[in-house]
């Protein structure tokens, strides 16, 4: 990185009569009196005007300016920052998937329902689940459709129910989806061990509720041991169990959702199958369903006969869209191409490996770091500034310093039942040379809170830019450019 | 620090009663929990408030907290000068910070509120 | 093949650490009697050479690239200047996550802070978010940000949004005691104003009208805009078409409230339906009521200007149930890929890109109502699709066009029942006056 480069924002390196593409000449007659009549605009005003070269640049430098895994270990828990590879990216972008048109006749575009059924098929196999719908753009949509799917059951029953359980160590898209679904939320709360009490659940779980969200492993990165005597709690009364399936990293081919009492879950194929996070997005959330649950599903349905692929739009039942064509297609090409690069061992040695890994970094930090919940870690762990709180030292300090030393913070932000959270999630491409990189910066930093915390205080040091004022940012917006006046 | 005629609550309100009327802040702990507001929102006036109701929530950068009745009233006035500076309420919360007035319904509720004393005593057993 | 890096030693020293015996052993708090205990049943494992053939043999199965296509509807097949592909394929904008860690993202907070304020300028409004899903979930998104700043609980839909929009518009409000109330269209394919002014009352939230709508014809935002505000309801402006918005003047100049819609056409291939680019635009006292991440300005610690995710307290993360939106993830490098497209484009180049549209579709028009058995469907004003009516019936005409290598368009009746038989034709920039003239000629001798 070169410290020092200052990147204007575009606009203000555009100089009128500048461009970067031309098209050829119009090859029909111009009609003079197009449009008459309609409001048309002159020239979208203040818009950017380079040429390639500065565009170019600028893209370069911005992306320098990033941090990536690419680059190195990005230890984000709850975010599953695996290696996204290269193949991948290159098949999704085939020409015969990309210029292929959603709104095609089916016999047009067998390829891509071939893709879109073969995905179902193995997410069905991994996850234990008996259907799946790829239309869910990513988790949060993925948990939306999953709880209209369960209130559109319970409704079938003519008892659409009123609340949704969820654990306090849930994501906050589970209420938030819960609610968008017309759901009022209850929360559960966690025992000693960081699990779901069931003594609690006992008494919450009513005829009134819908269904329970539950992630396991959870944002602990601890299993849900109970899991089977939960799904039972919750059968008995009629409801649903929802998995939030953000930890699949954790069981592929270890166990599955579906043989453990899961009715409804969505899967992030941007975690566990490896597609890029491109600095936010696109995701996919696919949903998958057991066989009460599949007259509900969103249309089309995709059904395949003797090797040709149709779409099914006659189920009165169905919830519906939940996005217009198939969903995330691009995305849906790379995973895929994950599973099938993988096989059947390599899918299982994704869990195997993200735990070994988890566990060798807890192992090396415990005692350095304080750990809350002793429970046996899957593939993550959740440590907090407890002991560095007693220097002044917190776990945002702590994450800062740890971009000096090259290398991406945890999340902290979550979950909201440790304080000063550290939540590490290294996942299964890691080399022991990263972990190793990562537990030494770490002791480092530890043993800088005791004896220089100003260091930590004042991190990150080596970036573009330092700590950014966030309070002016939310209390006097500037949320766009504007020509100075 | 904390007002002899002001009342308070554990969820950190603080009310202050002038004759039928009330006035409905947060404490200076709770700004200080808080850290630098960002934002306040505001209920309208005439809104009718049940005891322990949410009037209104509390914005910083990273949280949000909801603000508590501490008792039943009708909303007669919302202080409009938090729109703009909802900074008053780190400023001075227990002045120019103030939320809203209300009309009480049950004058003796407030009786049932703890004193300056028992309310610093409160911040003491958090702080342990 | 897989993507493993620890070597056996690193694997038994590594257990030796974590204090166990086999890999088997990390998984003990699985209880016993759910482990699976069979491989899975997947495809065995490919190389990269084995995955290139896999992939390009389900590839030559779409048979649609051999076709002459003229299919649009919500999809829009323009050109991307390689700089496109070069500059958004760098692993620093594909392999982050989200910018929470503002110090070592700038990269991607500064782009999206240009992508925000590009989409305020194509749509003359005040904010812009950092992207939602695509057009449709945008659409949805809208309204449900029109019932919480105006607590109405009916919206008013017109009947030429997309259907697919429109399928997923009914299927987020249904659980939420919000009334959909369809409006049809008039003999020019504009919304109908009469049936408009009945429907709309003091409980309507807003009027959801798209623009070009799904038969390509623009529609007089103005008049519905004041229409909305006379009851005082929002007026909601859905654009699935971004590139119609460097020629026409833009939404919120013409009084739209919200102005959402698809990005797709800025630099992001027709795949199959997705990725694509949600975006949403709202004046600026709507700003609390929106969904989605939004990218801020502001200093560091030595004055220097900087970006943040900022009004985060509207999200998921923080309000949890009571957030303007459950959506956490966006689009960033699809945002990425729209930016670099507008940026190349340019002030010149995307309004000449949307002129060239209007000029084929015009000249296509023309062309197709000239045959014996074509008409022009509806005579409002278009964009780069328009709706052409049929003497015979349009399946057969499609399968004839299809026998001899077109995709002449997408028939309407199956999601508007009682049309006749019609379809919308899509011509952009890339259609070259030869391919349009075969698309007459063939059709003229289909229904000849």
């Amino acid at each position: 990185m070169i410290k020092e480069i200052r990147e204007p924002l575009i606009f203000e390196i555009s100089a009128a009569g500048k461009r970067a593409s031309e098209l050829p000449q119009l090859d029909v007659p111009a009609k003079k009196d197009l449009l008459a009549g309609v409001p048309l605009r002159r020239e979208i005003d203040d818009f950017p005007e380079v040429s390639e070269t500065e565009i170019t640049r600028h893209f370069t430098r911005l992306s320098t300016k990033n941090y990536c895994v690419d680059m190195g270990i990005y230890p984000l828990g709850s975010c599953t920052m695996k290696y996204n590879p290269k193949i991948n990216e290159r098949l999704a972008a085939h020409p015969a998937f990309a210029a292929s048109h959603p709104l095609a006749s089916a016999d047009l575009v067998q390829g891509s329902l071939e893709v879109l059924k073969k995905l179902e098929g193995c997410l069905c196999e991994i996850a234990g689940m008996d259907a799946f719908t790829l239309q869910p753009a990513a988790g949060a949509h993925g948990e939306l459709t999953g709880m209209m799917l369960i209130r559109r059951a319970l409704e079938a029953r003519g008892d659409a129910r009123k609340y949704v359980l969820i654990p306090d160590s849930a994501h906050g898209t589970n209420p938030s989806s819960a609610h968008i679904c017309g759901y009022t939320v209850k929360e559960i709360k966690s025992n000693e061990k960081g699990t779901i009490d069931l003594a609690s659940l006992e008494q919450e779980m009513t005829e009134e509720v819908a269904a329970l969200m539950v992630t396991n492993p959870n944002t602990l990165g601890v299993f849900e041991s109970d899991i089977c005597r939960i799904a039972e709690i919750v059968h008995a009364k009629g409801g649903f169990v929802y998995m939030d399936g953000a930890n699949l990293n954790a069981l592929t081919g270890v166990v599955r959702p579906g043989d453990m009492g899961i009715d409804v879950m969505h899967i992030n194929l941007h975690k566990t199958f490896s597609t890029p996070h491109g600095g936010g997005g696109p995701g996919s959330g696919p949903v998958g369903v057991k066989k009460e649950l599949v007259p509900f599903l969103p249309v089309p349905v995709i059904v395949e006969k003797g090797g040709r692929y149709t779409l099914d739009f006659d189920r009165p039942g169905s919830i519906g869209r939940v996005r217009a064509y198939f969903g995330n297609f691009g995305v849906i090409v790379r995973a895929l191409c994950y599973i099938l690069t993988l096989g059947p061992k390599g899918v299982r040695e994704i869990a195997e490996f993200a735990v070994l890994n988890a566990n060798y970094i807890r192992k090396s930090l415990e005692g350095e770091f304080y750990l809350k919940y002793p429970t046996a870690s899957m593939h993550e762990c959740v440590f907090s500034d407890k002991f560095q709180k007693e220097f002044g030292v917190t776990n945002l300090d702590i994450s800062k310093r740890l971009i000096d030393f090259g290398m991406h913070p945890p999340t902290m932000s979550f979950p909201l039942i440790v304080h000063g959270a550290l939540m590490i999630e290294p996942t299964e491409t890691e080399s022991r040379r990263d972990l190793d990189m990562f537990i030494d910066a770490m002791k480092a930093i530890a043993k800088e809170a005791k004896e220089n915390p100003e260091i930590l205080h004042a991190a990150p040091h080596v970036t573009y830019v330092s700590r950014l004022d966030e309070v002016a940012a939310a209390k006097f917006p500037v949320l766009r450019w504007e020509k100075k006046a | 620090m904390y007002p002899n005629d002001f009342r308070y609550t554990k969820d950190h309100e603080w009310i202050k009663v002038e004759g039928d009327e009330a006035v409905v802040g947060i404490t200076d702990f709770a700004q200080n929990q808080l850290g630098d507001i960002i934002y306040v929102e505001l209920p309208a006036v005439g809104k009718e408030l049940a005891a322990h109701q949410s009037l209104g929530v509390v914005e910083s950068v990273k949280s949000v907290s909801d603000v508590y009745a501490p008792v039943p009233g009708v909303v007669t006035a919302v202080n409009e000068a938090l729109a703009q500076t909802a900074d008053l309420l780190n400023k001075d919360p227990h002045g120019q910070g103030w939320i809203i007035r209300i009309r009480m319904k049950d004058q003796k509720a407030v009786d049932g509120l703890l004193k300056a004393g028992d309310y610093e005593k409160f911040l003491e057993g958090l702080e342990h | 093949m897989s993507y493993l890096s620890l070597s056996a030693k690193d694997k038994v020293e590594m257990l030796a650490r974590v204090g166990a015996a086999s890999v088997d052993d990390l998984f003990c708090c699985i209880p016993e009697a759910v482990r699976f205990k069979r491989p899975l049943d997947l495809p065995a494992a490919q190389s990269e050479l084995e995955l290139v053939r896999t992939i390009d043999t389900v590839g030559a199965k779409n048979a649609y690239g051999h076709h002459l296509s003229f299919l649009g509807g919500g999809a829009y097949d323009h050109f991307i200047p390689t700089v496109v592909d070069y500059l958004s394929s760098r692993g620093e904008f594909v392999s982050p996550y989200t910018p929470y860690q503002p110090e070592v993202s700038q990269g991607t907070l500064q782009l999206i802070f240009e992508f925000q304020t590009l989409i305020c300028q194509l749509t003359g409004l005040d904010i812009a978010n950092d992207s939602l899903y695509d057009g449709s979930t945008g659409a949805a998104e809208a309204v449900l940000m029109a019932h919480r700043v105006t607590s109405r609980d009916k919206v008013i839909v017109a009947r030429s949004l997309h259907p697919q929009y429109r399928e997923v518009v009914r299927t987020y409000i249904k659980n939420l005691g919000i009334e959909a109330v369809e409006v049809g269209f008039g003999p020019d394919g504009r919304i109908d104003a009469a049936e408009l002014k009945r429907v709309l009352d003091d409980k309507t939230a807003a009027v959801v009208c798209q623009s070009p709508n799904f038969f390509g014809v623009v529609e007089d935002i103005r008049a519905l805009s004041d229409a909305a505000h006379g009851v005082k309801a929002l007026s909601v402006a859905v654009v699935a078409e971004a590139l119609s918005l460097a020629l026409f003047e833009a939404p919120g100049k013409l009084g739209a409230d919200i102005v959402t819609g698809e990005g797709q056409s800025f630099g992001l291939p027709v795949s199959f339906g997705g990725p694509y680019l949600g975006f949403m635009a709202c004046k600026k006292e709507f700003l609390r009521q929106m969904p989605g991440r939004i990218t801020g300005q502001t200093v560091d610690k030595e004055g220097r200007r900087g970006f943040v995710l900022t009004l985060s307290t509207r999200e998921q993360h923080i309000r949890r149930e009571r957030a303007t939106s459950n959506i956490c993830s966006n689009q960033a490098l699809c945002a990425l890929r729209a930016t670099i497209f507008m940026e190349t484009l340019g002030k010149q180049g995307l309004r000449e890109m949307a002129w060239q549209n209007a000029q084929k579709a015009a000249y296509a028009a023309d062309k197709l109502a000239a045959i014996q058995g074509v008409k022009r469907k509806f005579t409002g004003p278009l964009f780069n699709e328009f709706v052409i009516e049929l003497r015979k019936p349009w399946p057969a005409v499609d399968a004839a066009l299809r026998a001899k290598g077109i995709v002449g368009g997408y028939g309407l009746e199956p999601e508007y029942p009682g049309i006749g038989s019609s379809a919308v034709v899509c011509v952009t920039e890339l259609r070259t006056k030869d391919e349009i003239d075969r698309l007459a000629r063939t059709l003229q001798e289909v229904l000849s």
